[in-house]
């Protein structure tokens, strides 16, 4: 009875998920996750990993294809989101949600891998960036397991790295640094974003220059002629 | 005991009568007259702090892996320069915050400098007898702007490293004789040879501080030599006699208020906030590079105008006569300086005023120069802003490719509008003070009738 | 002892007690003369305290080991020292000394006489010469010319006579690619929507001329030099032609028919390259296509260079595009 109930319980989910989807990714993706045209591509075998991973960063749903998804709130409930995702996880055989394991990595093993493979366009403490036509997120609000998606994925322009180039313990590591670098050591003082030169060049006009001008005019002040 | 002090130095020296004199100098008074002393006092910080660096700094380039206190590197290889700056930042007290005093100092330098320069310029203080002083300032400024950026760079850091490559570029770039000059620096092909690294380390601790310190020995001798300009604020001020308050007791403790005002800014912000985390930036390698990477902002100009030149390369039988960073990297700068070099002389030439002069304008008294001056700043700046498009584009949503073409037209069409606008308003402003002047001394003559 | 008493005493009231400072009482005072204010003293006094205080606490921080936000303490007591200190001084101009108003004459313009004796000395000096302007002349001409030579060591900074040096790589014929560990790649690995930095077998990574990056193109969108690309696979510079960063973004498009094609971009002033079409410049400031290694594969599958690259790499130079890059 119990094993009836448990075989069933995924076909349940996986039927609500199929009206979730037909109300909210059709249009797009196609009536049965087979892409359409211009407007979406195909979901057959992108798995419950994917679904996951822009259901969850709430890139998608997307309203124009044309633009670049972007991080924005979930407004799927989350018993929601489990149904869509194991309706889309169903179409064909693709992965599974990962699950990693950080503190199984070292951070400095992960800084050398961010280094190598992502700071290019991530910047080197995840503060995201430009690349030509699209922008760069920052990685401060991504979850351990939304980078170990999007590093296998590949999402929008992200080349994808596969468990050949990077594996799951080379994954671990990196979202150890990833981690990391959400709060680094900030032994310096207010970090200023950790962008660079560019906030401390306002800090030096705007903070230090205005100070000392106001200096300069407070003890500049002219004589009664 | 005053009398005891005073009467030994002049035995030994004879100085009484300079001193003397010394005390009673005149300063005229005006806020933007201390511009030029904030840099004075940044500069001696820097060398003082600069000093305690050397102490602790490894100019070498050689590789080492990293086994220190920062978890993050752990079995990173490195140079040693690198890592002694790692070490001085996390492991060596008051490091950290002698290091970024130094470096806050260095970007407050150049902006004091740059203040100093604009004040001097729209205040018409360049003209003779003070073009040489001007000259020597002018050098200041592109020395302070080399010694900023090798001391940066030799850190060798992630974001450093990348800048010299753009520079050992631009180097390159230099129509015929690029390559030699390039690898002549460097000693071979870049990254190139280990005597590289001291060679940054000499010119920024040995041979630019002596050079920047003589030419300001040598600017305020000729500023005290000459005298200090002024402000025509009444009747008693002229071109043959200045007013203003003495050394002594006046000037002394406003100069000294300055200067510490000035380390208090600088230590407050070394202290707390945060300049070139160079052990989150990781250490420099040639196949490595981070998004966002910017040189620091006195150098933002020269990135943005290698941003916005169109790509080509000017290639001439075969021989890439001129690379592209050329124009950008180094046209472009020596175009601004050379205006900068040659104002006064140009203004003489252009204005037919070759007189001297000890009286200042205020901006507005010569509208075609400041409308010239402001239409030369407008240039340098909006080139300046075009190196931030990509985090406005990051921030604001504006298009990167957009915003360059934006900038591309603007440069060009910009500061001609600035300055035949900027020249009316200034004769508009004028001429508003002239009626006013005939419409009070209306009133006082029909006041005493 | 009642004398050590009164030292005591007596050094007490000079330090603390108030008069007038000593001047000279058998001449005329030759600064202007004002009123005490002795509340504005006391205030003084008080923030000359705070800076000794501000002063120990710097070195009581100091002295801790390991203290966390140490720098930001260390920072702010030091600063605040100072900045009390610039109070002080604000203090004393405004309220504690007399502020003149002193006029004084601008020194001469020139000094007309002296200059016509200075250059009368000089000239009278030559009397003489009978070919002055030729010895001058002359002097000059030997003095510049010993000034060359003795800047001629200069050039032995860098090779500045051999820049033939900036062609040179570590690629050649045969050499097998690796990645950052040092192991070798084969085709199989380079997966398509994915990149890869690589460099020739047992080289220093740290020469210009190592870095690759990799990258799979689909056959059909390959649009030149398909035998430098076994089933696809291209090999570029990483080093960007224009000014010498290194390119680390890839642009992969999930959704082809609306996102943009592959690229790959530098970070310093995006430059974008196309690795379907000979690393052509298709974006940013660029003047000359990133050079191509032509790849081959062998027969364990192992990835290798054919040859070097087919121009010099790296930030371009009068020369650059005469002649190809080489190896010995």
């Amino acid at each position: 009875m119990v094993t009836l109930l448990a075989l069933a319980a995924p076909a349940a989910a996986a039927d609500s998920g199929k009206s979730l989807y037909a109300a909210n990714c059709s249009t797009c993706h196609g009536s049965i996750g087979e892409g359409n045209g211009m407007r979406g591509p195909t979901l057959r075998n992108v798995g419950a990993r994917a679904a996951d991973f822009y259901l969850r960063t709430g890139y998608m749903p997307l309203e124009d294809p044309g633009r670049q998804p972007t991080r924005s709130r979930v407004l799927f409930s989350e018993q929601d989101v489990r149904r869509l995702v194991a309706y889309v996880g169903s179409l064909g055989h693709g992965p599974v949600i990962p699950h990693p394991q950080p503190s199984r990595g070292t951070v400095s093993v992960g800084q050398k891998l961010f280094a190598d493979h992502c700071a290019g366009c991530h910047q080197i403490v995840g503060e995201g960036g430009y690349v030509t036509g699209a922008r760069v997120p920052p990685l401060e609000d991504a979850t351990d397991r939304q980078v170990a998606e999007a590093v296998r994925i590949g999402p929008y322009l992200m080349p994808r790295f596969s468990k050949t180039q990077l594996t799951d313990r080379d994954l671990n590591s990196l979202i150890a640094y990833i981690d990391y670098a959400k709060h680094p050591d900030d032994a310096g003082g207010w970090a200023l974003g950790h962008l660079g030169p560019w906030p401390e060049g306002m800090v030096t006009w705007f903070l230090a220059a205005a100070a000392l001008v106001g200096l300069c005019v407070v003890i500049g002040k002219r004589l009664p002629s | 005991m005053i009398r005891g002090i005073v009467r030994f130095v002049d035995e030994r020296t004879g100085g009484s009568p300079f001193l003397k004199k010394a005390l009673r100098y005149v300063f005229p008074d005006h806020w933007s007259f201390l511009l030029g002393e904030v840099a004075l006092y940044v500069f001696m910080l820097l060398v003082a702090t600069g000093v305690y660096l050397t102490f602790f700094f490894d100019d070498s380039r050689s590789q080492t892996v990293y086994h220190g206190s920062y978890a993050p590197l752990h079995g990173a290889s490195m140079s040693r320069a690198y890592e002694s700056v790692v070490h001085l930042s996390l492991d060596v007290r008051a490091g950290l915050l002698m290091r970024q005093t130094h470096h806050w100092a260095a970007d407050v330098f150049v902006a004091a400098i740059v203040l100093h320069l604009l004040r001097v310029l729209f205040t018409g203080a360049f003209r003779k007898p003070r073009d040489l002083t001007y000259v020597v300032g002018a050098t200041m400024l592109v020395l302070a702007l080399l010694e900023g950026y090798l001391g940066y760079s030799m850190v060798d850091d992630l974001l450093s490293g990348m800048g010299l490559a753009i520079g050992y570029s631009v180097a390159l770039s230099l129509p015929i004789v690029g390559a030699k000059f390039a690898t002549l620096l460097w000693g071979g092909p870049f990254p190139g040879s280990d005597a590289f690294w001291p060679r940054m380390y000499i010119a920024h601790v040995l041979i630019i501080p002596i050079l920047i310190a003589v030419l300001l020995s040598v600017h305020l001798l000729l500023v005290a030599s000459r005298h200090h300009t002024q402000f025509q604020k009444s009747e008693r001020e002229s071109e043959q006699t200045v007013v203003g308050v003495p050394t002594f007791p006046g000037q002394a403790p406003r100069s000294l208020g300055l200067m510490f005002g000035t380390w208090g800014v600088l230590f407050l912000l070394g202290g707390l906030a945060q300049i070139n985390p160079i052990w989150l930036w990781g250490p420099y390698h040639v196949g490595d590079s981070t998004n966002g990477a910017q040189p620091d902002w006195y150098l933002g100009w020269l990135i943005g105008a290698l941003r916005l030149v169109p790509s080509f390369d000017i290639v001439i039988g075969g021989y890439t006569l001129v690379p592209n960073p050329f124009w950008g990297g180094a046209l472009f700068p020596a175009v601004v300086f050379g205006l900068l070099y040659l104002w006064p002389w140009l203004e003489r030439k252009l204005s037919g005023d070759i007189a001297f002069h000890n009286l200042l304008e205020r901006p507005r008294e010569n509208p075609t120069r400041t409308g010239a001056l402001l239409a030369i700043v407008v240039w340098v700046f909006l080139v300046f802003m075009a190196g931030s498009a990509d985090r406005v584009y990051v921030f604001l949503g504006l298009s990167y490719s957009h915003q360059i073409w934006a900038y591309r037209v603007a440069v060009v069409v910009l500061p001609v509008v600035t300055f035949f606008a900027i020249r009316r308003v200034c004769r508009e402003l004028l001429a508003g003070e002239l009626v006013r002047e005939i419409q009070r001394d209306a009133k006082d003559k029909a006041a005493v009738t | 002892m009642s004398r050590v008493k009164d030292a005591l005493v007596s050094a007490v009231v000079l330090l603390v007690g108030r008069a007038a400072p000593s001047a000279r009482p058998d001449r005329e005072p030759l600064v202007e003369q004002g009123s005490p204010s002795p509340g504005w003293e006391v205030v003084v006094l008080i923030l000359l305290a705070l800076v000794a205080g501000c002063a120990i606490v710097f070195m009581v921080l100091f002295s801790f080991e390991g203290l966390a936000h140490q720098t930001q303490y260390l920072g702010l007591a030091l600063g605040a020292a100072f900045v009390l200190l610039a109070a002080i001084c604000i203090v004393v101009a405004n309220k504690l000394i007399v502020t003149e108003e002193l006029e004084e004459d601008y020194p001469d313009l020139e000094h007309s006489a002296e200059s016509d004796d200075v250059e009368q000395v000089v000239v009278d000096s030559g009397s003489r010469f009978t070919r002055g302007r030729l010895v001058k002349l002359a002097g000059f001409g030997a003095l510049g010319t010993l000034g060359l030579a003795l800047i001629t060591p200069a050039l032995s900074l860098g090779p500045a006579f051999a820049t033939q040096k900036l062609k040179w790589t570590p690629w050649r014929r045969g050499r097998r690619l690796v990645d950052s560990q040092g192991a070798p790649l084969k085709a199989s690995d380079i997966e398509a929507g994915s990149f890869y930095t690589a460099y020739p077998e047992g080289a220093d990574r740290e020469l210009i001329g190592s870095p690759i990056v990799v990258v799979r193109v689909p056959l059909a969108d390959l649009k030149s030099r398909h035998d430098w690309a076994p089933q696809g696979i291209v090999a570029f510079s990483k080093i960007c032609t224009h000014a010498g960063c290194a390119i680390s973004l890839y642009r992969k498009p999930t959704f082809v028919p609306v996102e943009p094609r592959p690229a790959l971009v530098c970070p310093c002033h995006y430059s974008t390259f196309d690795p379907a079409d000979g690393g052509k410049v298709i974006f940013g400031p660029a003047g000359r296509a990133l050079p191509q290694l032509p790849l081959a594969v062998d027969a364990k599958g192992y990835l290798r260079a054919q040859a070097n690259f087919d121009e010099p790499i790296g930030p371009s130079w009068w020369g650059v595009r005469k002649g190809k890059a080489y190896t010995t």
